[in-house]
């Protein structure tokens, strides 16, 4: 699902789950973050740059803390630009737009 | 269950090179326990390669599918339609599986996007380890149910070597339990110790791989 949000013009995605230790699933949130770390490291491996997804935890009472997070992820992606996919999708388009005039 | 695991992606979209429209098929069966060659594996590694090869400039068109298994031939008829729209086929099903698919398409190519490691069991989510080697003449019944072949390092068959620690590790690896400590621990625990003073003839690898290409022909359920 994460790599589909990618394949779909994501230029990073954050993945965030409840506290450790306290998740209604018990372990679901700990193995979240393991599937994190193992889509971090294809997208290292194709070029795309792991950084570019990160799991945060949280409680559902802290809007103000997931507030931050979410301005902190939007700054680091903005720092790391487009995604080599989506840089590829503008240069085509430009391609196109130039075509026709 | 046979046990299977990914190719590196970079083994993998190196193999791809020459292609742009290929059919990537998984499989119902053993790959998909062991989490290397089923339905989710599938549309994992399509994304990946997707995004791989976009990036690049070179768009690679995957038509997904997962087959109930790629070891019987009437499963594998689900891909003739369409393959002649595409230019191989990456398949993520065990080595018995990948060679089935090329032989029943032998006008199309067909690429191993798995490594099959070996026969095992799931001894936890995300453990899997062997168990069988296949080697056939199975003498389990006198070794407490744990084979000499598959759980020794040296396949020894009457008794453990000198290798084998005070704590009941293997001298090839201290993380690997002795094969041979396990069998006589388990066949006291059996009150069947007089089996392990049994010496087991010497084996016959006849039935293993050395008779080559092994078959089994069962007249009974032929058409």
């Amino acid at each position: 699902m994460i790599l589909k949000a990618f394949e779909k013009g994501a230029d990073g995605v954050m993945v965030v789950g409840c506290l450790e230790g306290d998740c209604h699933y018990l372990s679901g949130n700990l193995r979240a973050r393991a599937r994190v770390g193992r889509v971090a490291a294809v997208l290292d491996t194709i070029g795309m740059g792991g950084e570019r997804v990160a799991m945060y935890n949280l409680s559902a009472g802290e809007g103000t803390k997931f507030a931050l997070f979410a301005t902190e992820m939007v700054d680091k992606i903005r720092a790391l630009g487009p995604s080599p996919v989506n840089v590829v999708r503008r240069s085509r388009k430009k391609e196109i737009s130039h075509d026709h005039g | 269950m046979i046990m299977g695991e990914q190719k590196p992606l970079e083994v993998i979209l190196g193999m791809l090179t020459p292609y742009d429209k290929i059919v990537l098929a998984g499989c119902h069966g053993c790959v998909t326990v062991c989490r290397a060659g089923g339905a989710k594996e599938v549309e994992i590694l399509a994304s990946s390669l997707r995004l791989a090869r976009e990036s690049e400039g070179r768009p690679l068109e995957i038509k997904e599918v997962t087959l109930e298994r790629q070891c019987d031939p009437e499963y594998l008829e689900a891909m003739r339609p369409y393959l002649e729209d595409y230019q191989a086929i990456l398949s993520i099903a065990c080595g018995a599986g990948i060679q089935f698919v090329a032989e029943k398409y032998p006008s199309t190519i067909v690429l191993p996007g798995l490594d099959t490691t070996f026969i095992g069991v799931t001894e936890k989510q995300g453990l899997w380890a062997e168990r069988c080697q296949a080697c056939g003449n199975c003498v389990l019944h006198l070794t407490g149910g744990i084979c000499p072949v598959a759980r020794c390092s040296k396949s020894l068959f009457n008794g453990p070597c000198g290798g084998t620690t005070t704590d009941g590790r293997c001298e090839v690896n201290k993380e690997i339990p002795c094969g041979w400590m396990m069998i006589i621990d388990r066949l006291r625990s059996l009150n069947q110790l007089e089996n392990y003073r049994k010496n087991l003839p010497m084996k016959s690898w006849k039935t293993s791989r050395d008779g080559g290409p092994r078959r089994i022909v069962r007249e009974d359920l032929m058409e």
